[in-house]
């Protein structure tokens, strides 16, 4: 299926089934402002809360004296971790991180103490009158110093969070061409529109809480707050507010706990909204990370051995950064094959600020590498970069470097190949003196006798869902009665549209129009995170197989009356037909009237294993590819540039909901533009220097170009729908597509993302 | 705090506004003041757009305009864009071309559509690209919006051409 430029999908007026794009169910809402995000939620009598942070990125908490802060009218409550009644520390994997620093601050931005009370005024006025007394210790922000154990550790866990090598084949093989790069990745953030929010009520007895959150995990948070709160998982219920956006940041805990502690303390509900300032403190990053690697080949081109050696700083907390640097160095090779690997990965501690999950979860970084290699291989052997990378292609049955077989439908080749037959954009000369199309814009500081253009590619694989024995599952409820079915599953919909697959899902298999979605709670089963693309297939494979549980039952029912086989019965349109008997037909809504039928089923993926220590095992699920051309025009004077054009074929399974697809596709391609050309959270001495929208850049519609994309449609038969995720394969070999179109334009070498004007300009 | 009482007029309603502190933002009492709260606040320094409303039919970014200042002046929210409860042009367009994610930068998008449209009604692309440059969206690559706002300047050129044959 082509998707060029702006060709419009038609969206399905009917209540869609799969294949089609029916209109979102809560987009009506969402144009017209009523829609439900958490920072709209307020309760009769609710207090603000926020959160005091450490100024340091190091230091020793001698004193906290909270007495300031009770003499100003309105305050309600001050909490610190002496206030936490149960587990001190929580983290996703491992539980090494406080929910207030109790005796060390590790990063700037910590939280100390937190305050309740009647404005958020109020609240600025009592956190500035809480006095801390630090003692200033000495930092680290060098993480190759945390990687030769040269500083003293910083946390009780140690200064180093993994370090996992994978080697595989022959150590000594090599080939007549060796081409070799550092490459280094800046700190990017998710930067979703909608700032964290919870508002929490507490239970009359005290012994409970409810909250409404925006998180991409709602049993996860559960967990980790239960276990804080020293309550039973039970007491604790959890609404997803609605979610403006996530992208990896909501996964781990960030409001929640404290939310919870405020709400407990006071006896009244509380709500806590970050600023963007504060959001940036507040959240986990992508980490940046330097990776080196020696690709070795014959005269043809074809790899030999490939050797990296990556160093992922993960900042003061462990949060997911051991599953991100197995990710990391499990596709070192990129989509192509490879023998022969020797690769050694850190994933480091340092008072540098958290980092965690963003959307490509450490192969964003390892394809930045890759890529960036493939073109220097290409060069060496004389081909081209599209030949090069055909050349080395994987296919499906191909074993990795860890020893994995792909399982996997794996059309990398026709992923380029369909990437490289999308038509190139009008030419400089032919796109005219419209100044909006140049770099720099309206500003009028290029002039066409400067702009040379580049064009790059990328090419990439992402594995899906979570790895390395993670007992990973999504739970839903189906209710059949009169023609209705009832959805009730946990799936944090943050934006991607999983309400409109989960419908389309109903829809098809039970021969029903009205779906009825319940609100997303722990009143049912975990769903897992939406995260890791894996929604569409954890989910999406629940909804499918509860739904096809109650279709049987619904099959037996009819076939019972009509004293027939129930496997002759199949759903045509909005009726039960027999398949031998055409004419023997009743609807759905009259063979489930009566009483309901009401299922609930789990949904797991195949199990995985963890890598052993040569990094050897089936640690993944499954993958899905992609493949990029970027066309860029660059200031070669100024270093500015305009990307104006990105070519895609991504391989999809089956596209369930096309303009869903397309959406994830444009929107993966914006944030692996931004960490190409302008997104980098700036750290200097573990300081955040740009943690607001006027100096953290974002792509606005000026920066973004137009998108021609292919989807590659081949059923993969692991998928319950045959459908692969599709939101992560977007953000990543778009990153160095663009860099090698820079690099194109310019003829010479860049090493780094993101690219800045003094990149292009000063390094020659 | 030095409370304030004055009123404000939004969506053609006259909207009392009791205690308010002196600093607040528009943004602040329409939200937490006067319940409206279709508009977001995203970035509170004006380089988002989300909380984009107008005042007296320009469109501004309400965290960045003081409340109280605002009195005697017409304000539209993303609440009264359209007439009685249906949906606007563009509002339908964002819905019907997937112009909506998440959703967080929509209500300000339209904002900021409905007054690129009215200034300049025929907009090239270009222009159109400009004129919502200020409303960041994180979610959908900008490809869906450009779309929806497209589909709606040839909608009503082809229903003003109608109307003039």
């Amino acid at each position: 299926m082509s998707l060029v430029g702006t060709a419009t999908i038609a969206p399905s007026m009917r209540p869609g089934r799969l294949g089609d794009s029916p209109l979102r169910p809560d987009g009506g809402a969402k144009v017209q402002g009523s829609f439900a995000f958490t920072s709209d939620l307020n309760a009769e009598g609710a207090l603000w809360g926020a959160t005091l942070r450490s100024p340091h990125p190091y230091a020793r908490i001698v004193a906290i004296d909270v007495s300031p802060a009770w003499k100003i009218a309105g305050v309600e409550a001050i909490i610190t971790a002496d206030d936490v009644p149960g587990q001190l520390l929580y983290g996703l994997i491992s539980a090494d991180q406080p929910v207030f620093a109790h005796d060390v601050v590790r990063y700037v931005g910590e939280p100390v103490a937190a305050v309740a009370a009647d404005h958020p005024e109020t609240c600025r006025r009592a956190l500035a009158a809480i006095v801390v007394t630090y003692e200033t210790l000495d930092p680290l922000v060098d993480a190759e110093r945390a990687v030769d154990g040269s500083h003293p550790a910083i946390h009780p866990d140690g200064n180093v969070i993994r370090h996992q090598r994978v080697d595989c084949g022959d150590p000594d093989a090599t080939g007549p061409i060796v081409v070799e790069g550092t490459y280094e990745i800046g700190m990017q953030d998710q930067a979703f529109l909608g700032l964290e929010a919870a508002l929490a009520l507490p239970d009359h007895d005290g012994g409970g809480v409810e909250m409404y959150v925006a998180t991409q995990w709602l049993h996860e948070d559960r967990k980790q707050i239960a276990a804080c709160l020293d309550l039973p998982e039970e007491r604790i219920r959890l609404t997803l507010g609605g979610v403006g956006g996530a992208f990896g940041a909501r996964e781990d805990i960030s409001l929640q706990v404290h939310t919870c502690l405020l709400a407990l303390k006071t006896g009244r509900p509380v709500r806590i909204h970050y600023d963007r300032h504060e959001s940036f403190l507040g959240h986990v990053h992508r980490h940046p990370a330097t990776i080196w690697m020696r690709h070795h080949a014959t005269a043809d081109g074809e790899i030999v051995k490939i050797e990296s050696r990556m160093v992922f700083d993960g900042g003061a907390y462990a949060s997911t950064s051991s599953a991100v640097l197995v990710n990391a160095v499990t596709h070192t090779q990129g989509p192509y094959r490879c023998a022969n690997a020797v690769v050694d990965g850190w994933v480091v501690r340092s008072n540098n600020p958290p980092c965690g999950a963003m959307r490509g979860f450490g192969v964003v970084q390892a394809c930045f590498a890759h890529e960036s290699q493939m073109d220097k291989l290409a060069a060496a052997a004389g081909l081209d970069p599209v030949e090069i990378r055909l050349r080395n292609a994987m296919v499906t049955g191909d074993r990795l470097i860890t020893g994995q077989i792909v399982e996997s439908v794996a059309p990398v080749a026709r992923c380029i190949r369909e990437t490289a037959a999308l038509p190139m954009p009008a030419s400089l000369d032919e796109q005219g003196d419209d100044l909006m199309r140049m770099p720099g814009g309206a500003g009028r500081t290029a002039d066409v006798s400067h702009i040379r253009r580049g064009v790059g590619w990328g090419v990439a694989i992402k594995n899906l869902m979570y790895s390395e024995a993670f007992d990973d599952y999504s739970t839903a409820r189906c209710r059949l009665a009169d023609g209705v079915a009832t959805l009730e599953f946990a799936t944090s919909e943050v934006g991607q549209g999983f309400i409109t697959i989960a419908a389309q899902i109903a829809r098809t298999v039970l021969g029903v129009d009205d779906v009825v979605l319940e609100p997303i709670s722990t009143n049912v089963g975990s769903a897992g995170s939406t995260s890791a693309s894996r929604q569409t297939w954890m989910s999406g494979g629940a909804v499918d197989a509860v739904c096809r549980k109650v279709r049987d039952l619904l099959f037996a029912r009819v076939a019972e009356q009509w004293s027939l086989d129930p496997l002759r019965l199949v759903i045509d349109g909005n009726e039960v037909v027999d398949s031998l008997d055409a004419r023997r037909r009743v609807t759905v809504a009259e063979a489930s009237s009566g009483s309901p039928i009401d299922e609930t089923m789990e949904y797991r993926h195949r199990p995985t294993v963890p890598l052993d220590e040569r990094g050897q095992g089936d640690c993944h699920t499954a993958f899905a590819f992609v493949a990029h051309r970027a066309v860029v025009d660059v200031d070669v004077e100024l270093g500015l540039i305009k990307v104006v054009q990105i070519a895609t074929a991504q391989d999809v399974g089956v596209a369930l909901n096309p303009l869903s697809v397309l959406g994830q596709i444009e929107g993966g391609i914006a944030q692996g533009l931004g960490l190409a050309v302008m997104e980098e959270i700036v750290v200097r001495d573990g300081l955040i220097r740009n943690a607001s929208f006027t100096d953290y850049l974002l792509p606005t519609m000026l920066d973004m170009p137009d998108v021609i994309a292919t989807l590659i449609e081949e059923p993969d038969p692991q998928a319950p729908m045959g459908a692969k995720g599709v939101g992560e394969p977007p953000c990543i070999s778009v990153t160095p597509a663009i860099v090698a179109a820079i690099r194109d334009a310019i003829g010479h070498d860049l090493t780094r993302v993101p690219v800045r004007p003094f990149d292009i300009v000063l390094t020659k | 705090m030095i409370a304030e009482h004055y009123s404000l007029t939004v969506n053609g309603t006259s909207c009392e506004v009791r205690d308010a502190g002196v600093g607040e933002s528009l943004l602040y009492v329409l939200r937490e003041r006067l319940g409206f709260t279709g508009p977001k606040g995203a970035c509170e320094e004006g380089e988002c757009g989300s909380c984009s409303v107008t005042v007296d039919g320009t469109l501004v970014c309400s965290c960045l305009v003081l409340s109280a200042a605002s009195v005697g002046r017409e304000i539209v929210t993303i609440e009264g864009v359209a007439a009685g409860d249906g949906l606007s042009d563009v509002q339908t367009a964002f819905v019907e071309t997937g112009a909506v994610q998440c959703g967080f930068c929509t209500p300000g998008l339209i904002m900021a559509a409905h007054s690129l449209l009215e200034a300049n009604p025929d907009p090239t692309e270009s222009e159109l690209r400009e004129a919502l440059s200020g409303n960041i969206c994180r979610c959908t690559g900008y490809g869906r919006i450009i779309e929806a706002v497209q589909q709606v300047a040839v909608r009503r050129r082809d229903s003003r051409s109608g109307a003039a044959t």
